[in-house]
């Protein structure tokens, strides 16, 4: 273990992507960098495949919503090395009204169930993906919930008016 | 598949029958529903239907300051809900840079263990009882209960724990707790020995249990498994261990890995590491005692909540409070990803944080999530008991899977 750091990572990803991938930071120690929906299946194959690199571990994938950024919507994945024991992460972002990413089924059968629940509460599509239904939420709900643009409540409750509550 | 019809019960061409297995079945003791496509005693295909109790814990966190999440922490593996809430603290405290004290670190140890050990209790009991073995589980959930009165004695709650808080602990454990702890370390190993006896060469659980639902390395690691399931399967991936949190470097434990990943091997290996946290704990005890004595918090007022007496009577302590629960505490501004080895797996937090009141985005790494699906598709083909303690051996917990 420990035989790799991040600064070897990072110049066998620019060697290889050079501009693709953005410059990298190291928030508290876990190497994170930015790439597009155009590259990022390239990344996450060069990652698990390469010799030396052995990212064979995907640890998570999820989402986040910046409303503001031109790119509101974020895809965030998290890989490990096993045998370097080193992480990584990477965050794509893509555009809020046409969220279109490709799956990272193609080289993880255990990226199923994490992008099902990512388009669940993003809405975000996962192009390729070989069943890409809600997961946690019913079937007929029409909103993604996880955007910040819905309430954690429904607004329409009546039981829960300010007046109620001297407010 | 596409060109299939699709065949109503009543179709005499229909040569399989569908069977729903759960959501609410005394054998697979959580809300999970598994639409089964059944030959006779054999399962053709199955889809997981998942999402029964989810409650929107994610959300709920964006509203939430730091503090009030840990009991959101405690309803998702509320078979070890300490592990829960200590990891949620040791990530704020990543992102806040609070270094706790050694003595902090040891106690976390303690309980984490001994939640680790309540988990794996109800995991292999359970197993028992699916395979055919009622008097085990009732002779475990005795010691689970002792470990429950542990628990009380340290925070005041049982199962829904809340144990803790940013920086260490609300109080210090007292000598009753010490006393009870001490007491578990002696009488608990028998009790784990005579389980062991009535189970590990038993030919009639061997039978059962040996060969089923067998996974390779490759596919474990293929479909995110983490924990005991999968170091059944001789992947030797400990977060403990790759990446100590809590002081776990000093202590002197071993990883207990299987060869096949059948159902047996879990069981060994979640025995094993039974006796591995009780020499922990053990180990933790005899570090505690060359500790100085009464640390239980990291000096943090930021973050710490005074106690009550001093919020009344100290201009300082009132401040603090004030500030802590209308969170207004300047928190830095990033991201930070930290995992815990919990009961069943890699338990991970990824928080992003924008200065606010509350997390701008918490998203937990729930293992039993993970590790679930895969659970339809290696039911094919398996006798439909052979899945029943598949899934009993996973130790999902409907809590975590759901969130």
């Amino acid at each position: 273990m420990g035989k790799l750091n991040n600064q070897q990572v990072v110049q066998s990803l620019t060697s290889r992507f050079g501009e693709r991938i953005s410059v990298p930071s190291e928030p508290f120690g876990l190497l994170t960098f930015e790439t597009t929906a155009e590259n990022i299946h390239e990344v996450l194959r060069f990652l698990k495949e390469d010799g030396d690199l052995r990212f064979n571990y995907l640890t998570d994938i999820t989402g986040i919503h910046f409303p503001d950024q031109a790119l509101s919507i974020g895809v965030v994945y998290h890989l490990h090395s096993l045998q370097n024991n080193v992480r990584v992460r990477i965050k794509v972002f893509i555009d809020g009204d046409n969220p279109v990413i490709p799956t990272a089924t193609t080289l993880w059968e255990g990226a199923n169930w994490m992008e099902r629940e990512t388009y669940d509460f993003f809405g975000i599509i996962f192009e390729g993906h070989p069943n890409l239904v809600r997961i946690l939420n019913v079937d007929e709900m029409t909103v993604f919930p996880m955007r910040r643009e819905y309430p954690l409540e429904d607004p329409n409750r009546v039981d829960k008016k300010d007046y109620f509550f001297g407010r | 598949m596409i060109n299939q019809p699709i065949l109503t019960d009543s179709d005499p061409q229909k040569e399989t029958i569908t069977l729903n297995l759960g959501p609410t079945h005394p054998a697979t003791h959580g809300v999970f529903q598994n639409v089964l496509e059944m030959d006779g005693e054999r399962i053709v295909s199955g889809v997981s239907t998942i999402g029964y109790i989810h409650r929107a814990f994610e959300k709920i966190a964006e509203h939430r300051p730091f503090y009030q999440i840990t009991p959101l922490t405690d309803r998702m593996n509320y078979c070890s809900s300490p592990i829960n809430n200590m990891g949620w603290h040791m990530t704020v405290e990543k992102l806040l840079n609070i270094e706790t004290p050694k003595r902090v670190d040891y106690l976390r140890v303690i309980v984490m263990e001994l939640a680790r050990i309540s988990d794996h209790l109800i995991c292999n009991g359970i197993l028992g009882v699916d395979t055919g073995a009622f008097s085990g589980f009732l002779y475990l959930m005795e010691e689970r209960e002792h470990i429950y009165e542990i628990y009380e004695e340290i925070c005041g709650a049982r199962l829904t724990t809340n144990i803790g808080r940013i920086g260490g602990f609300e109080r210090d454990f007292n000598d009753i707790a010490f006393a009870k702890i001490r007491k578990f370390l002696e009488k608990f190993p028998p009790i784990l020995k005579e389980f062991e006896t009535l189970f590990n060469r038993n030919r009639i659980f061997i039978e059962r249990t040996s060969g089923v639902a067998a996974v390779d390395p490759e596919v474990a690691l293929n479909y995110s498994w983490s924990g005991p399931i999968l170091r059944a399967t001789g992947v030797d991936y400990d977060v403990r261990v790759n990446e100590p949190y809590s002081s776990y470097q000093d202590f002197d434990f071993d990883i207990p890995v299987g060869t096949t990943g059948d159902v047996y091997d879990r069981f060994i290996v979640r025995n094993e590491e039974m006796w591995q946290s009780l020499r922990i704990i053990q180990q933790a005890l005899d570090k505690l005692e060359k500790e100085p004595k009464g640390i239980f918090h990291a000096d943090v007022p930021e973050f710490y909540l005074p106690p009550k007496e001093e919020v009344y009577n100290n201009m300082e302590a009132l401040i603090y409070h004030f500030k802590i629960v209308m969170g207004e505490i300047e928190t830095p501004k990033t991201e930070v990803y930290h995992a815990v080895e919990g009961g069943n797996g890699e338990l991970g937090f990824y928080l992003v944080n924008d200065g606010g009141r509350s997390p701008y985005r918490l998203h937990f790494r729930r293992p039993s999530f993970i590790n679930y699906q895969m659970y339809a598709p290696m039911s094919a083909g398996m006798l439909l008991s052979d899945a029943i303690i598949n899934m009993s051996s996973l130790n999902v917990i409907a809590g975590e899977l759901d969130a």
